[in-house]
């Protein structure tokens, strides 16, 4: 049976190149960067070449503007509430939107605990988020406004350019959680005009358990953690150097293979969407059909349910998640799939198959394949499913 | 997640269908909650002499059903109004835990086609 992995937005593999620049520096260059001696200054020096390459993916004009964190996470958590508590005294109020990671939607929650009002701003039925409602939630307590580049269950890009000049013209810092897009989509932090943005190593093919956050200067922020002192004072704790080198390595790669490998990513993602369309009656497309990220295609089946979908899968050796509530450890269907607009029970017949580099042309084949015997087997099990389609 | 036994009754279902004319139909569950089950049984001598079943829903939904199944068939109805979502789950060899209350809805589907039966009766009377 063959080994199709398509679940790459909830784990990547490292990449072998990422791991044999790691290496060194689990035995050989293992001393702290905070140490006066040879040892330390390697760690150092490690540190500064990574927060270089990062920088460089991303367009960051200075290398101290990044800051290493645990992950996607914890550099959400530094950024927002970090940026809230230090600006406290000019505003109250943030606005985010319906669509955003659990990491933002639960620090917001917690800030509307601790006194801050937080508007939770719509997104329309692809997943977009709409401009004039961003712009009407602004008022004269704003202090923030945090958007994601691209959502990763339904793939949908936001316009990040138009909303950083929103929140330019509107003197508010801007927050971008990146983490889905990093390494599929350019990102500038200059030209669209990013205070302060998430990323993951994971996420570009480096190792768990890494993050970065961009902090533009002059944006000011408290840290969450207290300690040592550590990156610029904002992220205590002893530097991660192995891991970050490795979060270095997989940006580097990231952007000199990006262009081919999105280009690539594009093509098998259309292929894998416009086969089950073509072939799969009452199949349907979550989220932005071009404004969307190349890895991701997220699709619907009506009257199935999707943990059923992904049960069958994995046995025809194919891996994909799913917003089922079934799948879920709440029991709730995704909030991104509900703040598009669909329904409890339409929710549940989705699935999300997020591409990388290990899927070919020959695996769309082979999915494509299986994928319709699949959603047959279990149509005809369910009593939702109308007799005419069975046929 | 799930025991071998859960993923055998998933990926063969035992008793998959309808039964035209059935003695008794039971319907639990909806679709908003993602379980949905409808049992149909054809009843002989007060003994289920034959049972299917067609289920919307995840793993567990489809395995309890399919499990119930094979447990009913054959049994009287008093003996079949006995079966409990308990012994289902544990003939399965048990189910996660988030699944017990949601998706093992397959034994009150079973009660509800019994008591069909027993009000169409009733009625013919």
């Amino acid at each position: 049976m063959p080994k199709i992995y398509m679940d790459y937005g909830a784990g990547k593999p490292v990449d072998p190149r990422v791991l044999e620049a790691m290496n060194p520096y689990f035995l050989e260059i293992y001393g702290n960067a905070s140490s006066g001696h040879s040892y330390g200054n390697a760690a150092k020096e490690a540190l500064t070449s990574s927060r270089e390459k990062i920088a460089q993916l991303i367009g960051a004009e200075k290398v101290q503007e990044i800051i290493f964190t645990s992950g996607g996470t914890e550099s959400n958590n530094l950024a927002i509430k970090g940026a809230a508590f230090r600006n406290k005294s000019k505003g109250n109020h943030i606005i985010t939107t319906a669509i955003e990671h659990m990491s933002v939607i639960n620090i917001c929650k917690y800030l509307q605990k601790e006194g801050f009002e937080v508007t939770f701003v719509p997104v329309d039925d692809k997943g977009t988020v709409d401009l004039e409602k961003l712009e009407a939630a602004i008022t004269d307590q704003t202090i923030m406004m945090s958007v994601m580049y691209a959502n990763g269950e339904i793939g949908t890009i936001q316009p990040i350019k138009q909303i950083g000049k929103l929140a330019q013209e509107k003197n508010i810092m801007l927050h971008v959680d990146a983490v889905a897009a990093v390494g599929q989509v350019p990102i500038n932090v200059v030209d669209e005009n990013i205070d302060l943005l998430t990323l993951s190593s994971n996420d570009l093919y480096g190792p768990k358990g890494v993050g970065a956050l961009y902090i533009k200067k002059g944006t000011r922020i408290v840290p969450i953690d207290q300690g040592g002192g550590q990156e610029n004072g904002l992220r205590s704790g002893t530097e991660n150097i192995s891991g970050i080198v490795g979060m270095a390595k997989a940006a580097e790669l990231a952007q000199t293979e990006m262009e081919t490998e999105s280009k690539r990513l594009i093509a098998l993602r259309d292929k894998l969407i416009d086969g089950v369309l073509d072939s799969i009656p009452y199949s349907f497309l979550n989220g932005h059909r071009t404004q969307r990220l190349p890895n991701n295609a997220n699709l619907r089946f009506s009257y199935i349910e999707g943990e059923s979908l992904i049960l069958s899968l994995d046995m025809h050796g194919i891996q994909a998640s799913s917003g089922s509530a079934c799948s879920s450890k709440t029991l709730e269907p995704s909030h991104v799939l509900r703040a598009i607009g669909l329904s409890h029970e339409l929710a549940h017949g989705s699935l999300a198959f997020t591409l990388g580099k290990q899927n070919t042309q020959e695996s769309m084949d082979y999915v494509l394949e299986v994928i319709p015997e699949v959603v047959k087997r279990l149509r005809a099990l369910s009593p939702l499913t109308p007799k005419e389609i069975l046929r | 997640m799930y025991s071998e036994k859960v993923m055998d009754h998933f990926k063969n279902p035992r008793n998959v269908g309808e039964i035209e004319n059935a003695d008794g139909v039971g319907t639990v569950g909806n679709p908003t909650c993602g379980d949905l089950m409808t049992m149909y049984i054809k009843v002989k001598d007060e003994k289920i002499e034959d049972i299917k079943f067609k289920t919307f829903g995840c793993g567990a939904a489809i395995a309890t059903s399919s499990m119930t199944t094979e447990m009913a068939k054959g049994k009287t109805i008093e003996e079949a109004m006995k079966i409990s979502r308990a012994e289902v789950a544990n003939n399965l060899g048990g189910l996660p835990p988030i699944k017990m209350h949601c998706s093992n809805l397959a034994a009150d589907a079973l009660h509800e086609a019994i008591k069909d039966y027993q009000k169409k009766k009733e009625d013919k009377k």
